[in-house]
């Protein structure tokens, strides 16, 4: 684990000696996030967005853990249990709103952080165990957010809740068996509400759990960075502490700022008026639309409408939907050109934002009505998402020429900088003169 | 056996330890299953659920061409009388042209023709079609409409437009007497 010049924890004090022997957690925690855990010095802000996650799902725990000591898991009152904790509850409204949020800004820093992998070929080998655990705990992530959101047993809780779980009646054969079983009745009722909130409970600490195991296949192969080459020696390192943690420490601060700002200004601006009605059963609201996180998925499901080799729409919504999550699990293998970085792809660059695009247009279709020209553009936006990764990659892979990739980390970032003009060895004082490539072409200004 | 140590291969290679790993696992195995099954089992409708199970309704007081909602196993439950004419329409319907064949008899019980009972939930994702409440929008085909993904259901509640794969569920019920059924 780690680099062979990473710094050595010498415990100084006697109790810091006896502890070392007995439980060494202070050499845990200097080993993987301290000084002893050198990380390539170039990683530019998107590389933050592994630590926010980290700290929204702790948000998420904590308001949770909170919220279930005056919440009620009964249809009858789950509910008035929620308005209940938004007007009598001393400090809930906080808490719920930081719950509700903090769901989309968790989804949010997701999202970039698979982005930033995407780009910069992050699930490339010696990282494809990496990238698993990550989508893992994203399949994990998404059932538990879906869960919770019906907990609050609104109009949109209920009916989400039940086309949801009508997914797996369209599995042949045992589909019925299976939307009974999962639903604990034939419809969505307090058998389901107590499920779903045991479930809900549960499912943030496996998450926790494989988010550990993520972490240490990271600490393995060390980060990826913007350059995607490796490194080469320790002039392409610094330690963890303090330049990560500063630099974390920053990204956090914006974070929190902006969270805070939809927290205390903008609560209701990501979810549905519709869930502040009661649910009711018999009454279907005139538009049923997921979150906005599950928009992209949403509108994979509905983009099939017609029946094709004897397998009914329904089906081929349901498959096309669980295929293009599961579909991420084979991107390491299915990119098979050895560069890894974006930046020098330039076919794979096109792609990758073209890709970007397309993933967008899928959210916009996913939160519109089932109508023209929402579902036909959701149908072209499907069909280029399957592409994409079945198509398009795996020939760019084949046959594009990568541009020329620099010797190391360090060369990258020093040929950077002296191309802005500025003499390197006044920005860079820890980067020795040494390391400028023979052939560098770089003059110092002065 | 007697005489032969534990470890020494008989003629075909196995040793009686093997067999003892073996026989063991495969106890365990099934001690576990026996044991995952009640685990997976408590999900199933409980007793009192499956109590609830059917419903009995008074039809009396439904006109021509009115219906009503009811509520059965948590599901909206549809019960139309049919005017003459919206039986006509039905049954004009070549059903050769239909997504899920079937006749108007085939979706009602012999001598109450006009009593059109069927689930009130769309056979695409589980929504409640509108077209039972007066005034609600009854669709393209004059019998109902889901406003989720827009399934348009005839006046025998057969699937015509849409998404949805098959027609409205028609649940088991039987006629105790002309205005006296029971659902389930």
């Amino acid at each position: 684990m780690s680099f062979p010049w990473a710094k050595h924890y010498t415990p100084t004090t006697a109790f810091g000696k006896y502890i070392d022997e007995k439980l060494p957690i202070p050499r845990l925690v200097y080993d993987s996030v301290g000084a002893g855990y050198p990380v390539p010095k170039n990683l530019n802000y998107f590389y933050n967005f592994g630590v926010l996650a980290g700290v929204a799902l702790v948000v998420q725990i904590i308001t949770g853990i909170v919220l279930a000591m005056h919440y009620a898991a009964n249809t009858q009152i789950a509910f008035d249990s929620v308005e209940h904790i938004m007007r009598n509850v001393n400090g809930g409204w906080m808490m719920r709103y930081m719950h509700a949020t903090g769901a989309s800004f968790f989804f949010i820093a997701v999202y970039t952080h698979i982005f930033r992998g995407l780009y910069y070929g992050s699930y490339k080998p010696p990282r494809e165990v990496l990238w698993l655990l990550g989508l893992v705990i994203f399949l994990l992530m998404m059932a538990t957010a879906f869960m919770g959101y019906v907990l609050v047993w609104g109009q949109m809780s209920f009916w989400g809740a039940t086309v949801i779980t009508n997914l797996f009646s369209a599995i042949p054969l045992v589909g019925d068996v299976i939307h009974t079983w999962l639903l604990g009745g034939f419809a969505p009722d307090n058998a389901t509400l107590n499920r779903f909130f045991s479930l809900h409970y549960l499912l943030p600490f496996v998450t926790l759990g494989v988010v550990i195991l993520h972490i240490w296949a990271l600490h393995i192969p060390g980060s990826n960075n913007p350059t995607g080459i490796s490194v080469k020696g320790p002039q392409d390192t610094v330690p963890f502490h303090p330049y990560y943690t500063a630099k974390d420490f920053f990204g956090l601060c914006i974070y929190l700022l902006l969270f805070a700002a939809v927290v205390f200004f903008a609560p209701n601006a990501l979810g549905e008026v519709d869930n502040y009605i009661p649910a009711n059963p018999l009454s279907t609201p005139a538009h049923i639309v997921p979150e906005w996180y599950f928009w992209p998925f949403y509108a994979i499901l509905r983009a099939f409408t017609v029946d094709f080799l004897f397998v009914p729409a329904k089906l081929w919504g349901v498959i096309a939907m669980f295929a293009a999550i599961l579909l991420l699990f084979f991107l390491p293998w299915l990119d098979t050109s050895p560069v890894k970085s974006n930046n020098y792809r330039p076919m794979a660059r096109i792609a990758f934002w073209v890709f970007v695009v397309d993933v967008i247009i899928l959210a916009v279709c996913g939160g519109k009505p089932a109508e023209e020209p929402w579902v036909r553009l959701s149908q072209f936006a499907s069909a280029y998402y399957f592409a994409h990764f079945l198509i398009i990659l795996p020939l760019i892979s084949r046959y594009e020429t990568p541009l020329p990739l620099p010797n190391s980390i360090s060369e990258a970032v020093l040929k950077r900088h002296t191309n802005l003009g500025a003499p390197a060895s006044q920005q860079l004082p820890g980067a020795g003169v040494a390391e400028l490539p023979p052939t560098g072409h770089a003059q110092p200004a002065e | 056996m007697a005489t032969q140590p534990h470890d020494d291969l008989t003629e075909t290679g196995e040793r009686r330890r093997d067999f003892i790993y073996i026989a063991t696992g495969a106890f365990a195995a099934v001690g576990a299953a026996a044991v995952a099954w009640p685990l997976v089992n408590q999900m199933n409708p409980s007793a009192d659920v499956l109590a609830l199970a059917s419903i009995d309704l008074d039809l009396s007081s439904i006109q021509p061409g009115q219906a009503i909602k009811a509520s059965w196993r948590g599901k909206p439950v549809f019960v139309r009388n049919l005017t003459p004419a919206e039986q006509a329409a039905a049954n004009k319907v070549d059903i050769s042209t239909l997504r899920d064949p079937q006749t108007l008899a085939q979706r009602t019980k012999a001598g109450h023709a006009n009593w059109l009972i069927t689930l009130g939930v769309c056979t695409h994702l589980g929504c409640v079609p509108l077209g039972a409440g007066e005034g609600e929008n009854k669709g393209d085909f004059g019998g109902y409409f889901c406003p989720c993904h827009g399934s348009s259901y005839d006046t025998a509640a057969r699937i015509r437009k849409g998404p949805a794969p098959t027609n409205l569920e028609v649940p088991e019920y039987a006629f105790k007497s002309p205005t006296q059924v029971t659902i389930g």
